[in-house]
């Protein structure tokens, strides 16, 4: 981004390339980085340093999921056969409880902003660190806070109350440790809302001369949506958290009738909340998914303004559309109307960018690497998850597919296919910015192979399950249910192996990978013009920043469509 | 049940052609825009793949005409959707008159139905083919969900409160009931079956049972137990309103509103009483809360149902006591 290009060289018809090929001339990289400034453990638990604490998070929600995807094999395990027979209802209800609460708020909403997007906004925008490095770091202790509360909820026995805390079983029936749980959401909140925070000041102020709003990676916008999100809707999952311990511990009536309270405004204010969490999840994989397909194809993506305008109104269109988790419940047919409306609105801007980066392709120089591997097959799974959105939003039809395992498998489209296809993505593309090393490349690939085909044999056969009426959350179920239930169980060992294998070889590399060029894909980006890994201060000299983001070939040739 | 991998539910309502005919919608633009985007996606990955390291394609900007195209075609698609979905829902949101009535109680971790005509059951109920049924639901203790898949059929029962939803069965059979919210321990174990009967086999199971009183004269028994009858007097002298004629009419509150004097309202009145005051009352009346049960809240909501009658709006305003329908 900051070599400008001669004058002289001129439109070049394609595909030659006049620019020389940077690999040739570059630089060595520096002998001191951010990994080996400083050793020892108190160099890591008390750093500033934004990349350091990205790899705290790193090994932060790792170890989360790796804990919650093991309860995942049990649930998958015990659904083999009809009968609840491996473990008792009272484990079973915890283990789908417990499996949802850590993926959801200790890996999929921390995953890709608090790892990702900590590492790389500073670099992306030119900056030397976050605009608060020490509330960056307090964010990551509230965070482990918050894990330590859910692993002690675990130590002690768990809890059964469904990730989503229904009222009045999570303030008066359920005998599990419900304020625990409760406190542990609670908790991890406060680190949402200072990550948040600490991007939307830094983007605001930080960015290098040159770099215009713009100019931005679509990387960076994704990011900036979903800190609003963090920032606006946070809070109001924390006061709903603390009022259901506070009628599960004092007894008021907020929402059990028997004390004169209302179980529906609880299911309001849980999902005024979590379901923009959802867009929490997925936009940051979209921000990914972004850097990916430009990268890969060598290209500039098709509509950037449409493109980074469309998170936007992803966060905001996904703040009125909580009632759609309501459509059964008994709030009044004429929510459910308006409700049903903004959703299909929300549709639409998801829709564009996947038109956007379908287009990005075309005349592109498209290659196959593992990151783009992840990349496409997040298109096609997410696709396939929001299309099955179509399905629930429709009034009619979600009175019948509702609480079945119709929206299991949707919702596991859109944050296993979506958020976690982009995480893995984005993984494998930074790993050498990040490490310095490369990965065993066939290994990478096979892996993404694997987790695309065992995804989908886990998930697609839940649409048909709960087409036929499978309820969620059930511990043993009918026999017709069980062939359909044991392929998805097939599929889940697949995706299993599928998330081991990264683990392993990418650990591997850090040790014994060969050495990473500072910019191995030919990227554009900031991030791509130091060294790998950066030096502390990210960069030796302030980058200007001279063109339009995703310049991969001189603007003079563009194509005017 | 069935052979092979059937990919829908067993249709037995009116509603299950309806429903299944929008998923069959769904299923199409599914298929067209997923196979849309899998083929540009593959072809363009194939026809545009990097043939030589140092490749630089030409940018393309992009283009207003394509974004306003993928804007407004999917929008317009959904819209369609939106409508249909809507319209099934408002069908299946609006109970026909003359709908035959059965109250639900949700209790951890069962299903107890009671037909007008007293019939009790657990985990069962039977229904006759061809007649429309309204179901008022409620739940003793934690939110749960009355669902039948062959009925294309799904309603919360909210503690607290009454929510109602109907079905026309169309074929004889037996079929799944299951809970469908999350419950607690025994939630999977909180399914029963629905007995679609013919018409005269129904008849034939409704005066099999032992059953003796109506859910009513039930309700009448726990109204004298409770002593209502001392202030709801049916001689208007009574310190409450006179309960005659007043069920299924307009009611004038003392906050000067007007109410429908249906289920819910009654339920509230006995639970609540201070909530929605009658006008020209003092609101004197104890609250009944855990008092009765809801199943005994049901029986008085269907004596004061039998009260009803097709009198003249306003409490007070029968002639003549007891009509019994």
């Amino acid at each position: 981004m900051t070599t400008q290009i001669g004058p002289g060289e001129g439109p070049p018809p394609r595909p030659p390339a006049p620019p020389a090929p940077p690999a040739l001339q570059e630089p060595p990289p520096p002998r001191v980085n951010y990994l080996n400034v400083a050793y020892g453990v108190k160099s890591w638990l008390l750093t500033t340093d934004h990349k350091r604490i990205a790899l705290l998070y790193l090994a932060g929600v790792t170890l989360m999921f790796f804990l919650g995807g093991s309860f995942a094999v049990l649930i998958r395990l015990e659904l083999v056969t009809p009968a609840g027979d491996l473990v008792q209802s009272e484990t079973y209800n915890k283990l789908f409880t417990m499996h949802g609460i850590i993926m959801v708020f200790f890996f999929l909403i921390p995953s890709i902003p608090a790892v990702l997007g900590n590492f790389l906004i500073p670099i992306m925008i030119g900056a030397r660190d976050l605009a608060f490095p020490r509330l960056n770091l307090l964010s990551w202790y509230i965070y482990m806070l918050g894990a330590a509360f859910t692993i002690f909820t675990l130590v002690r026995g768990g809890v059964d109350t469904g990730w989503t805390f229904y009222t009045p079983y999570s303030t008066t029936y359920s005998n599990t440790h419900v304020v625990a749980a409760g406190l542990g959401i609670f908790i991890t909140g406060f680190s949402s809302i200072l990550t948040g925070l600490n991007f939307i000041v830094t983007i605001h102020r930080m960015r290098a001369p040159g770099l215009t709003w713009f100019r931005l990676p679509l990387f960076v916008w994704a990011h900036y949506a979903t800190s609003l999100i963090f920032v606006l809707g946070t809070p109001v999952i924390a006061i709903t958290l603390l009022t259901v311990v506070l009628e599960r511990t004092l007894h008021l009536g907020i929402y059990d009738p028997r004390l004169g309270g209302d179980p529906i405004l609880f299911q309001h204010l849980f999902w005024f909340y979590s379901h923009p969490a959802v867009y929490i999840m997925i936009l940051p994989a979209m921000g990914v998914v972004s850097e990916l397909v430009t990268c890969f194809s060598r290209k500039r993506i098709f509509g950037y303004e449409v493109v980074a305008m469309s998170s936007l109104a992803i966060a905001i269109i996904g703040f009125l559309v909580w009632g759609h988790h309501m459509f059964v419940s008994g709030q009044s047919t004429y929510a459910g109307l308006v409700f049903s409306l903004l959703s299909y609105l929300v549709a639409i801007p998801s829709a564009i960018k996947v038109f956007n980066w379908t287009a990005t392709l075309y005349k592109g120089s498209v290659s196959y690497d593992t990151p783009m591997l992840y990349a496409i097959g997040f298109v096609g799974l997410f696709t396939i998850g929001g299309l099955t959105g179509l399905f629930l939003a429709a009034l009619g039809l979600d009175v019948h597919v509702t609480d079945t395992y119709f929206v299991v498998a949707h919702f596991h489209y859109i944050m296993v296919g979506g958020a976690i296809m982009g995480y893995l993505g984005g993984i494998h593309f930074w790993w050498p910015k990040i490490t310095g090393r490369l990965y065993p490349e066939m290994w990478a690939r096979v892996a993404a192979v694997i987790v695309f085909a065992g995804f989908n044999l886990t998930f697609f056969p839940q649409f048909i399950l709960g087409y036929l009426g499978m309820p969620r959350r059930y511990h043993a179920y009918p026999e017709e249910f069980q062939v359909l239930n044991v392929m998805s169980s097939a599929g889940a060992s697949i995706l299993g192996l599928g998330y081991l294998l990264p683990m392993v070889y990418l650990v591997w590399s850090m040790r014994y990978g060969p050495k990473a060029s500072a910019n191995p894909w030919q990227a554009k980006g900031l991030e791509w013009q130091t060294a790998s890994p950066p030096i502390t201060e990210n960069f030796e000299r302030q980058p200007v920043v001279t063109e339009e983001a995703y310049e991969y070939a001189p603007e003079e040739g563009a194509a005017v469509v | 049940m069935g052979s092979g991998l059937p990919l829908f539910p067993e249709a037995a309502s009116t509603m299950a052609g309806r429903v299944d005919a929008l998923y069959l919608f769904l299923v199409l633009v599914s298929v067209f825009f997923g196979l849309l985007i899998a083929t540009l996606v593959v072809t363009f990955a194939i026809r545009f793949r990097r043939r030589s390291r140092d490749e630089r394609p030409r940018p393309i900007h992009g283009s207003a005409v394509l974004e306003l195209a993928w804007t407004l075609i999917p929008f317009g698609i959904v819209m369609v959707i939106f409508l249909w979905g809507a319209e099934v829902f408002f069908a299946m949101a609006r109970v026909p008159p003359g709908a035959m009535e059965i109250y639900v109680v949700g209790k951890r971790w069962m299903w107890k139905t009671q037909h007008m005509t007293g019939q009790r059951e657990i985990n069962e109920l039977h229904v006759p083919v061809g007649m429309p049924v309204k179901l008022t639901l409620t739940s003793e203790d934690v939110i749960h969900s009355f669902f039948v898949p062959a009925f294309r059929m799904k309603k919360d029962a909210v503690p607290g409160r009454y929510s109602t939803e109907w079905f026309q069965a169309t074929r004889a059979g037996t079929y799944h009931l299951f809970c469908a919210e999350y419950c607690g321990t025994k939630h999977s174990g909180m399914i029963g079956n629905i007995t679609v009967m013919e018409p005269a086999a129904f008849q034939a199971w409704l005066s099999g049972g032992a059953t003796g009183t109506s859910l009513a004269a039930a309700g009448e028994k726990l109204f004298q137990d409770l002593a209502c009858i001392t202030c709801h007097r049916s001689d208007s002298e009574g310190r409450g309103p006179r309960l005659e004629g007043v069920f299924g009419h307009p009611v004038s509150l003392a906050s000067g509103e007007r109410v429908m004097a249906d289920e819910a309202y009654v339920r509230e009145s006995i639970v609540n009483p201070a909530a929605r005051v009658v006008a020209g009352y003092q609101p004197v009346m104890p609250t009944y809360q855990g008092l009765v049960s809801e199943e005994g809240l049901m029986q008085l909501v269907a004596y004061i149902q039998s009260l009803g009658g097709p009198a003249t709006a306003g409490p007070g305003a029968a002639s003549e006591g007891r009509g019994q329908p």
